[in-house]
C-alpha cells in the first residue's frame, strides 16, 4: 500500500509556565493509504495531541510532517486551512454540529467554503445523508436527533469534500454500545471503500474495529499491534 | 458576489434567530440614524428660511435709517422739535461720491390716516421713487407701479399694498378711484402684493399697510416736520428722509461701501441719528450659526452612533463567545480566518445598516409630523440620507471588526473543546 503520511521525529512541547510538557516525544511513523489505525493509550497520552496535528489544526514544536509527500510542518494558518478544507474530515466525540443549521446545511459546510453551488452542493448532502440512513431527516436540527443520528451527520459532513483522511476523536465515547457499533460498522464500511481513518479510543471494543492500533505513553509509541503500512 | 450574497443571506438568518437581541441591539443605531436625519431636516428648513428671508432684503443693499439720536436735555421746554436723521444732502452725496452704488432709493416714511368711503386706516406713506419697486420685486396685483412721471409731475397718486387696499375695500376696481391719506385726496393707480417679514432686527422695506407716493408729492403735502403725541406732551420731529436704501453693484463691494458711507456719514453729522445696516452680514451670520449648529448637531449625532456602536460591540462579543464551539468546527472544516471575520462583519454590518435603514425613516417621518402639526418648515435631504446610511454601514464595520477579529484569532482546538 502507498505511503500517505509520514511522521519523523515529531516533538509537540507545551510550556506551561517554567514547566515543559511533551505532548509528543518524537514520534516517527507512516500511515499508508486505506488503513484503518486506533491510537490508544491512557489520558494524558498523547492521542489527542498526535490527531490535531495529524489533522492540521495544530503545528509540531519539531519534526517533520509530510502529508500526500507535502510537508506540512512549515505552512501558515491560511494554507493549513485550505488543506484541511480539501483534504481532511472530521469527527467529534460530541459530535460538533452546528445547532442552528439543518442537518443537510451542517452536512453541506464544507461544500460552502469549497464554493459549491447551492444546488449541487444540496444534490450532494441528500446523497450522503442516504449514505448514513438519515435521508428522511434532511431539515431536522440536531437537537431533534438522537446521539447515534448526530454523530452520522458528523461522518456525512466528514466526507463531503470526499477527504484523503477521516479524523475521529472518540467518536464513540458518547455513545452506547448499541449505536458505538453502528458507527464502528459505518466506519469499517468506508474503510472498506477506501478511505484512510485515524481513529482516537481508549476502548479496545472499539479498537477491534479497526486494522493497527498505536500504542501510546508519555507522548512516545509504545507498541503498534496489527497491519503496517 | 453570489458568495457575499449568500453570507449575508446566512448572517440575516443567524440574527432573525435572535430577533430580539438584534432588535435591542439596533435600537441604539435607530434612534442615533433618526436623530441626525430629523434634527438635519429641522435645522435646515429652518435655516433655508432665514436665508431666504434675508435674500429678501437684497444682499446687495445697504439699509440706511433714520434713528433718533440720543436726546440731549432742554430742561423746561414743554414742546420742541427733535431734527435728526438722514437729509437730502445726504442723498446727494450718495448720488455722487460712490461709484459702486447702482441705485439709491430714498424714503420720507409719515404715519398718517386714510380714508376711502366709510373706511378707514393708519398707513405708513412712503414717500419715494419709482427704484422702491426694483429693489423688492413683487407682484402688482392690480395697476401699475409709480413711474418717472409720476414725481417730475407731482401727481397725487398712490399705491396701496394688498392688505391695506383689504381693509379699505379698495379691491380692483378702486383702480382710478381716490383714497385720502392725510387731508389729501390721491388717485389709486396700483395694487401691490404684501410681502413683509422681520429679519434680525431689521425690518424688510415694505410693511403690511403702506401707501406709495411720489417723494416729491410727499415733501410737498407733509412736509418734513410731523407731530406725534407721546404721554400728554407733543412731540415734534423734524426729519428730511426716514431711510436710503442703497444698492451697490456687486456683493463684493458692499461691505466696503458700508464702511465708506458710514465714514461719510459721521463727517457731515454731528450726531450718531442714522443706522448703517448690511443684510448681507446678516447673511453672513446666519451661514455661520448656521455652521455651528452643524457642528454641535454632528457631535450629537456623533456620540449617538458611538452609543449604537458601542452596543453593536457587545452583543457582537457576546456572540463570539457564545458561538466559539461553532466557530471552531468553522475553522476544523477549513474556513479561513477572513471567512470567520466576514461571517461576523456581516452580521455587525447588517444589523447597523438595518438599523440605519429604520432610522432614516424615523428621520423622515418625524419632521413630517413636525411639519404637518406646527408649520415649522423641514427639509430631509437626499444627503443626510446618504450621510446617515453611510455613516451606520461604518459604525457596523468599525465596532464589527473586534469582534470578528477576536473570533479568527480562537485557536481552533481550543474553541472546539469550548463547552
Ligand atoms: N493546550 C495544551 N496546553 C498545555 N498542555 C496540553 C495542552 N493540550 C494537551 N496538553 C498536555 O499534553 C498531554 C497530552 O494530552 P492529550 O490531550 O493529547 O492526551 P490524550 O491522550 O488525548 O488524553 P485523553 O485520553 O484524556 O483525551 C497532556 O499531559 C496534556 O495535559
Ligand atoms: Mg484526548
Amino acid at each position: 500500500m502507498s505511503e500517505l503520511i509520514r511522521l519523523e521525529d515529531v516533538r509537540k512541547i507545551y510550556r506551561m509556565g517554567s514547566e515543559e510538557v511533551a505532548a509528543l516525544d518524537g514520534v516517527s511513523l507512516t500511515f499508508a493509504q486505506g488503513s484503518f489505525w486506533a491510537f490508544m493509550g491512557p489520558s494524558g497520552s498523547g492521542k489527542s495531541t498526535l490527531l490535531n496535528l495529524l489533522g492540521c489544526l495544530d503545528r509540531p514544536t519539531s519534526g517533520r510532517y509530510l502529508l500526500e509527500a507535502n510537508d506540512v510542518a512549515d505552512l501558515d494558518d491560511d494554507e493549513l486551512s485550505e488543506l484541511r478544507l480539501r483534504r481532511l474530515g472530521f469527527i467529534f466525540q460530541s459530535f460538533n454540529l452546528i445547532p442552528q443549521l439543518s442537518v443537510r446545511e451542517n452536512i453541506e459546510l464544507p461544500l460552502f467554503y469549497l464554493g459549491w453551488e447551492e444546488a449541487e452542493s444540496a444534490a450532494r448532502a441528500s446523497e450522503l445523508a442516504e449514505k448514513v440512513g438519515l435521508g428522511h431527516r434532511l431539515l431536522h436540527r440536531p437537537t431533534e436527533l438522537s446521539g447515534g443520528q448526530q454523530q452520522r451527520v458528523a461522518v456525512a459532513r466528514a466526507l463531503a469534500n470526499d477527504p484523503a483522511v477521516i479524523l475521529a476523536d472518540e467518536p464513540t465515547g458518547n455513545l452506547d454500545t448499541a449505536t458505538s457499533k453502528q458507527i464502528m460498522e459505518l466506519l469499517q464500511e468506508l474503510n472498506a471503500g477506501g478511505k484512510t481513518i485515524l481513529m482516537v479510543t481508549h476502548e479496545a471494543e472499539i479498537a477491534a474495529y479497526t486494522k493497527s492500533q498505536l500504542h501510546l505513553r508519555d507522548g512516545k509509541i509504545q507498541s503498534i499491534e496489527g497491519e503496517r503500512g | 458576489m453570489r458568495g457575499v450574497t449568500r453570507a449575508v443571506r446566512i448572517g440575516i438568518k443567524d440574527l432573525w434567530l435572535h430577533r430580539l437581541r438584534s432588535l435591542l441591539t439596533i435600537l441604539g443605531v435607530v434612534f442615533g440614524v433618526g436623530s441626525v436625519v430629523a434634527m438635519l431636516a429641522v435645522g435646515e428648513g429652518a435655516s433655508a428660511q432665514a436665508l431666504e428671508r434675508i435674500r429678501r432684503l437684497g444682499s446687495n443693499n445697504i439699509m440706511l435709517t433714520a434713528t433718533k439720536a440720543v436726546e440731549e436735555t432742554t430742561s423746561g421746554q414743554v414742546q420742541r422739535t427733535s431734527v435728526y436723521g438722514l437729509t437730502y444732502a445726504d442723498e446727494k452725496r450718495l448720488r455722487e461720491s460712490f461709484p459702486s452704488v447702482r441705485r439709491i432709493v430714498p424714503a420720507k416714511l409719515v404715519r398718517k390716516e386714510a380714508r376711502l368711503g366709510e373706511r378707514s386706516l393708519e398707513v405708513r406713506v412712503v414717500g419715494t421713487t419709482p427704484e422702491w419697486f426694483d429693489l423688492v420685486p413683487r407682484r402688482m396685483l392690480a395697476g401699475r407701479e409709480l413711474e418717472p412721471h409720476d414725481l417730475a409731475g407731482r401727481s397725487a397718486v398712490a399705491v396701496l399694498t394688498e392688505s391695506g387696499a383689504r381693509k379699505l375695500l379698495a379691491v380692483e376696481r378702486s383702480i382710478g378711484g381716490f383714497v385720502r391719506i392725510g387731508s389729501f385726496a390721491f388717485e389709486v393707480i396700483g395694487i401691490v402684493e404684501s410681502d413683509v417679514g422681520k429679519v434680525g432686527d431689521l425690518p424688510t422695506p415694505d410693511q403690511d399697510i403702506d401707501a406709495y407716493i411720489p417723494m416729491t408729492v410727499c415733501k410737498d403735502r407733509f412736509g418734513d416736520t410731523s407731530q406725534r403725541r407721546t404721554s400728554g406732551s407733543f412731540e415734534r420731529e423734524q426729519v428730511e428722509l426716514h431711510q436710503v436704501i442703497v444698492d451697490v453693484d456687486d456683493t463684493a463691494h458692499v461691505e466696503p461701501t458700508a464702511d465708506a458711507i458710514t465714514t461719510m456719514l459721521k463727517r457731515f453729522h454731528k450726531r450718531v441719528d442714522y443706522k448703517v445696516e448690511v443684510p448681507l452680514a446678516l447673511l453672513r451670520e446666519a451661514e455661520a450659526t448656521k455652521r455651528t449648529f452643524n457642528v454641535v448637531l454632528g457631535s450629537i449625532a456623533g456620540i449617538s452612533l458611538l452609543v449604537g456602536g458601542i452596543g453593536i460591540m457587545n452583543i457582537m462579543l457576546a456572540s463570539v463567545t457564545e458561538r466559539t464551539r461553532e466557530i471552531g468546527i468553522r475553522r476544523a472544516i477549513g474556513a479561513k480566518k477572513r471567512q470567520i471575520i466576514g461571517q461576523f462583519l456581516i452580521e455587525s454590518v447588517v444589523l447597523s445598516v438595518v438599523g440605519g435603514l429604520v432610522g432614516v425613516f424615523l428621520g423622515v417621518a418625524i419632521p413630517w409630523v413636525i411639519q404637518r402639526f406646527s408649520g415649522m418648515p423641514t427639509d430631509v435631504t437626499p444627503e443626510s440620507i446618504a450621510l446617515a446610511l453611510g455613516i451606520s454601514g461604518a459604525v457596523g464595520i468599525i465596532f464589527g471588526i473586534y469582534p470578528a477579529r477576536r473570533a479568527a484569532e480562537l485557536d481552533p482546538i481550543v474553541a472546539l473543546r469550548h463547552e
